[in-house]
């Protein structure tokens, strides 16, 4: 909210300067966003009138000006606004002057016609956003002052950002009664009077008690001239309140809204069929706004209805066929108190946010209707004229709200602020804040006045007392704490360790968004229904992910097409996997089932699963002067995944194969721990490189993050004192037997001696024949009782290469 | 015979320091003392002397062999550290050329602020905890006294999924979640992804927030301002840091507070909200509000890292462009 300071200062006037006045109600929680000056940013422009207009010899459009501006001597203006007239009072910007945009105006010739300075619109002076043609003023304004002090521009607009607690705080009376408190200073009141009732008109008003209404206060006042126009002076306060000025009448309420916090509306009397009638919306009933919008009303919102149907929606927003404009002479003033609960939540289901649906939303003081009734008749009547009728002031008593009376202990004060605040200076701050309060043996009785909504449990008070005591004056203290040690299981597995180790390998975490594209989700894991928003920001943030890999993808194209063609990424969050009918995350997702750790579930609708996804591609290492570059590649990536299970070490790791269509048939591979899946391996299925618009083949693996977290502890085993032994051999086999399968013979065949096997080559070419591949292994020997002899080594290598040759035909190359 | 020694050793002199090679030297040595050299050669010639001379013979000779072995073992030494100083020379390597093999990579500057984050306060006895993104309604609304309507769901841009199911607004809904499953005393901070349907230049659609939630027998307002005071300081690392505490309102809280930071002559800059956990939130969770009080906190993870590490544009942490991210290695 917008508020003038001299309007603020009329009601409290604080001995501080403006910098200090934002700084306290900063610090009374009433945020102080922006101060601006209310001064738009011009100079040398005064109060100006056109005595004579003729035409330009030169230009049509144009007009040449004798003006006013209140020296001796009319000054010579071009001006090509379509009112320039003569007798109109405006504004000049003498020569030597500027403007808000920054134009410094010189003497100009504007088709050969001599220009002394220039008539200016409100627009041009930065006083409101539109302006058509030249400023008009009143006629009896003070020509040759300048428009700096005639519009009392020495002020500052302070913008308060409200939390929306403080609906009392809607208004200049409300943040003086805040700052009075906070400076013990009294509130200067607006002294306002009782209308003399000059007129027998009235307009019966009808309330239904089932609607948000409980209240609704008005008055009709007849024979009022609203051709007439808004002072400049309300002009000027409306829009230091951030509120453009409509008519003369709307004007008013909007005069009286900003200053006392009650919304009001303006009926044109003779536009109202019957009586007024409050009740809620009928079904399928349809009303056109002011702004011209036409909307169904939703049952359950109230309405301010005639004969002929409904003509407003209460508290939000008035109806167009009742509103007033230049020819209204009769008018009908609203002015209501619907209940905040009733109200709430409807202007958003309209689309309707009002100055006016703020305040009813956040609470309006129940005692402020006629208050308001008559101070914006005083003003209406002196400025457009007119004759008060009678008021009419309906009110549902039982259903007003009922102020809060609590009491507050003054042990739990102290806990809760975490300090003693002495009980004169509790009750004297209750009272400033215009809380009712009675000291007890223990604390205090206290009653909420009604318009502070946001008093209803003790702790609400209690916090008063702690926003006006100061919270800068307030200690920080240190809590007494017994330090305690927590259990730290050593086969727990940090996710931090894991992304270390990932980056001690040259990978680089990404964050990347949760939500994704849905073509790109399908393309890649098709398999897997995803969950899609239901108001996404864009297409492309549809759904929620259930794979990783779309969105290191992403990150790799961004990077690609900024000439870096080699990367390694990691990213760790959460994918979301819908289970239809209560089926188990497993079913949905075989390849990587879900591993608990921190994974989440709200309900048997949804599994979110912690992954962690890798991606490379281009080289391994950098370019480099002193040896060759290797390319990530299958393998390199699977190295990268060991290192993990190197410290997550709880279980044997696989890799089985794999039926993923995202990746290469030929390079993938499920990852198991336990023989239960948690990933994946492979390069990305060329068919898709295109499809995804990527310049090179990555690499990726995916795997449940809890997969990773668990590491056995550590065992110690005796060292054998004796040599060990190497054999090698060198063994020409079929291309579709894997150096898996010969390991598991090799172990088999030398369950005691053998302490490891190596491949140390794999060579398919023109060495061997085709359909076939040698492989070399090494066999690590070595026993913990003795050295090994000679012949028994040789006797366990016959042993192994002839079970090599059985299993799988292997032979071995000479 | 003296006289023949003595030539015998000018000669050796001669060729041990002509020998430049380990070869050569060992050529010498040959020539000089092995079976068929000079030396041994003239102690074989001894046999044929006449008794009396043979043991001053027997000492001149030997007396010139030791003479020409120490001869040999000095130059031997001298080549060997010739030969040193040749390959030491050879093998000198220009030291600034860069060294090759993988370059490190690094964490995510979110990471590396929550860690910071995370160091902080486990030194105040605080674990994490972690809660789910997708949340129902209950625990990101209700249970923290936010009913439908309420005006402060204005302020969360809501993702929805459907009527119950939404994307969390906020870390809060690990508060309700910890405290469901978990008796007080606890201290908890719970780090995490929060998202709303807000998007520009200063709002992202998903961001970070770490939530904390000190429950214990005495705690109040003062408690929660000497708490978040340390911490600030802390983080910052800098001595001119100024930490400033005014009212604000949080549904779930109160009193509330929105915390400032102002470092040197810089401008206050919002940095979290925290305040005294609302005795709603402790009556949805079943927790005895006249036995217990806590504070609670919500920390925006990228204001903090933003401010920490000099970044301008929010929308640079999830861009990802590996230039911005290499510069938190």
């Amino acid at each position: 909210m917008k508020i003038s300071e001299r309007w603020l200062r009329e009601w409290i006037n604080p001995p501080v300067d403006t910098a200090e006045l934002a700084a306290q109600l900063t610090l009374l929680g009433l945020e102080v966003d922006e101060v601006q000056p209310a001064h738009p940013g011009f100079s040398d422009v005064v109060v100006a009138r056109i005595e004579k207009v003729s035409p330009h010899p030169d230009a049509d459009r144009l007009r040449v000006c004798e003006v006013d501006n209140g020296n001796a001597e009319l000054v010579q203006i071009v001006c090509g606004a379509p009112n320039a007239r003569t007798g109109l009072v405006t504004a000049l910007a003498n020569v030597g002057g500027t403007l808000p945009d920054g134009t410094r105006l010189k003497k100009a010739k504007l088709r050969g016609v001599e220009s002394f300075g220039m008539l200016c619109s409100a627009a041009e002076l930065g006083l409101s956003d539109e302006g058509k043609g030249i400023v008009e003023f009143p006629d009896d304004a003070p020509v040759g002052k300048s428009l700096h002090a005639w519009l009392e521009l020495e002020d500052a607009i302070i913008e308060v950002e409200l939390t929306p607690d403080r609906g009392d705080c809607l208004s200049i009376r409300g943040i003086a009664r805040d700052l009075s408190a906070r400076n013990d200073l009294p509130l200067t009141l607006r002294e306002i009077n009782t209308a003399v009732i000059q007129s027998g008109v009235t307009q019966a008003v009808e309330v239904d008690n089932a609607c948000a209404c409980v209240r609704y206060a008005g008055r009709v006042i007849a024979g009022i001239d609203l051709s007439r126009r808004t002072p400049v002076w309300m002009v000027e306060r409306l829009r230091r309140g951030g509120v453009r000025s409509i008519n003369l009448a709307v004007d008013v309420t909007n005069y009286v809204m900003l200053e006392l916090g009650q919304p009001m509306h303006a009926f044109d009397c003779k536009k109202i069929q019957g009586a007024i009638q409050v009740r809620l919306a009928r079904k399928a009933e349809r009303l056109v706004l002011l702004d011209g919008r036409e909307v169904e009303l939703q049952t359950g919102t109230t309405v301010i209805a005639d004969d002929s149907g409904a003509i407003g929606i209460a508290g939000i927003m008035g109806g167009l066929s009742t509103a007033v404009d230049e020819s209204t002479t009769d008018l009908f003033f609203e002015s209501a108190l619907f209940l905040a609960n009733e109200i709430i939540g409807k202007p958003r289901s309209y689309g309707l946010h009002t100055e006016s649906s703020q305040r009813f939303e956040r609470g309006v003081d129940p005692a402020g209707q006629t208050e308001a009734l008559e101070y914006a008749s005083g003003l209406l009547i002196t400025l457009a004229g007119g004759k008060a009728g009678a008021i009419t002031d309906m009110q549902i008593v039982e259903r007003m709200p009922v102020p809060i009376a609590l009491t507050v202990r003054q042990s739990r004060l102290k806990r809760i602020l975490g300090m003693e605040v002495a009980s004169d200076e509790v009750t004297r701050l209750f009272k400033q804040l215009g809380i009712d309060c009675t000291p007890t043996d223990s604390g205090w009785s206290v009653i909420a006045p009604g318009y502070r909504y946001d008093l209803q449990v003790e702790e609400d008070f209690i916090a008063d007392i702690g926003r006006m005591y100061g919270y800068d004056k307030l200690p920080r203290t240190l809590l007494a704490h017994t330090p305690q040690l927590h259990a730290v299981p050593e086969t727990q597995v940090s996710p931090l360790e894991i992304k270390q180790r990932l980056a001690a390998r040259g990978f680089q975490e990404v964050v990347t968004y949760s939500f994704v594209e849905a073509a790109q989700q399908s393309l890649l894991r098709p398999d897997l229904k995803a969950l899609p928003l239901a108001n996404p920001i864009s297409s492309e943030m549809g759904v929620m992910r259930t794979t990783l890999v779309g969105g290191l993808i992403d990150v790799m194209r961004h990077n690609q097409s900024r000439q870096l063609a080699s990367m390694r990424l990691f990213e760790t969050g959460l994918r979301f996997l819908p289970l239809p009918d209560s089926q188990s995350a497993d079913s949905v997702d075989p390849v990587i089932v879900a591993g608990h750790g921190d994974d989440q579930q709200i309900d048997k609708q949804l599994q979110q699963q912690n992954m962690l996804c890798g991606l490379v591609t281009g080289r391994l290492n950098a370019e480099n002067w002193n040896s060759g570059v290797d390319d990530n590649d299958f393998y390199s990536a699977k190295a990268d995944v060991a290192a993990l299970f190197a410290r997550a070490n709880a279980g044997v790791v696989e890799y089985l194969p794999c039926a993923l269509d995202m990746l290469h048939p030929g390079q993938r591979a499920t990852i198991t721990v336990k023989g239960i899946s948690v990933g994946f391996i492979g390069a990305l299925n060329p068919a898709l490189q295109n499809k995804l618009n990527l310049s090179s083949l990555p690499f990726v693996f995916e795997l449940s993050l809890a997969a990773l977290l668990t590491a056995r502890v550590p065992a110690a085993r005796l060292l054998s004192r004796y040599p060990q032994v190497r054999r090698d051999i060198a063994l020409l086999v079929d291309d579709a037997v894997t150096h898996q399968s010969l390991v598991d013979t090799v172990r088999q065949a030398s369950p005691e001696m053998l302490q490891e096997v190596l491949v140390f080559d794999v060579y398919l070419g023109k060495k061997v024949v085709k359909g076939k591949k040698s492989m070399a292994l090494g066999l690590i020997l070595q026993d913990f009782s003795r050295t090994l002899e000679d012949a028994e080594v040789e006797k366990a290598v016959t042993h192994i290469v002839e079970s090599l040759g059985r299993e799988h035909g292997a032979e071995l190359r000479a | 015979m003296a006289l023949e020694l003595d030539t015998l050793i000018v000669e050796a002199k001669a060729l041990v320091a002509d020998a430049t090679t380990l070869g050569a030297l060992e050529k010498v040595r040959v020539e000089l003392l092995g079976k068929k050299g000079r030396l041994t050669t003239a102690l074989k010639s001894i046999g044929s002397l006449p008794t009396d001379e043979k043991p001053a013979a027997g000492q001149a000779i030997n007396k010139a062999k030791k003479a020409v072995q120490v001869l040999l073992e000095e130059r031997l030494l001298a080549l060997d550290n010739a030969a040193l100083a040749e390959r030491l020379c050879a093998d000198a390597l220009d030291i600034t050329l860069p060294g090759g093999g993988i370059v490190s990579g690094g964490l995510h500057p979110i990471t590396r602020t929550i860690e910071r984050m995370t160091a902080l306060f486990a030194q105040l006895g605080f674990n994490v905890a972690l809660g789910p993104e997708v949340e129902d309604d209950y625990h990101n609304f209700e249970a923290l006294n936010i009913p439908v309507h309420h005006p402060a769901r204005a302020m969360h841009d809501t993702f929805y999924f459907d009527a119950g199911r939404l994307l969390r607004t906020h870390t809060s809904s690990v508060q309700i979640r910890y405290m469901e499953a978990n008796q007080p005393p606890l201290r908890i901070i719970a780090p995490g992804r929060t998202y709303r349907c807000d998007s520009d230049m200063t709002h992202s659609p998903m961001f970070h927030q770490v939530e904390g939630l000190l429950i214990d027998k005495d705690v109040g307002l003062t408690d929660l301002m000497g708490h978040l005071d340390s911490f600030l300081k802390m983080f910052f690392d800098q001595d001119d840091c100024e930490i400033r505490f005014r009212p604000s309102y949080f549904p779930f809280t109160e009193p509330s507070t929105e915390v400032d930071i102002r470092i040197g002559k810089g401008s206050w800059i919002e940095v979290l909200g925290a305040g005294i956990v609302h005795p709603s939130v402790f009556r949805a969770v079943g927790i005895d509000t006249e036995e217990f009080t806590g504070y609670a906190f919500g920390i925006g993870v990228e204001r903090l890292a933003m401010l920490r590490y000099g970044v301008k544009d929010l929308r640079q942490f999830f861009e990802n462009d590996l230039r911005f991210l290499s510069q938190f290695h």
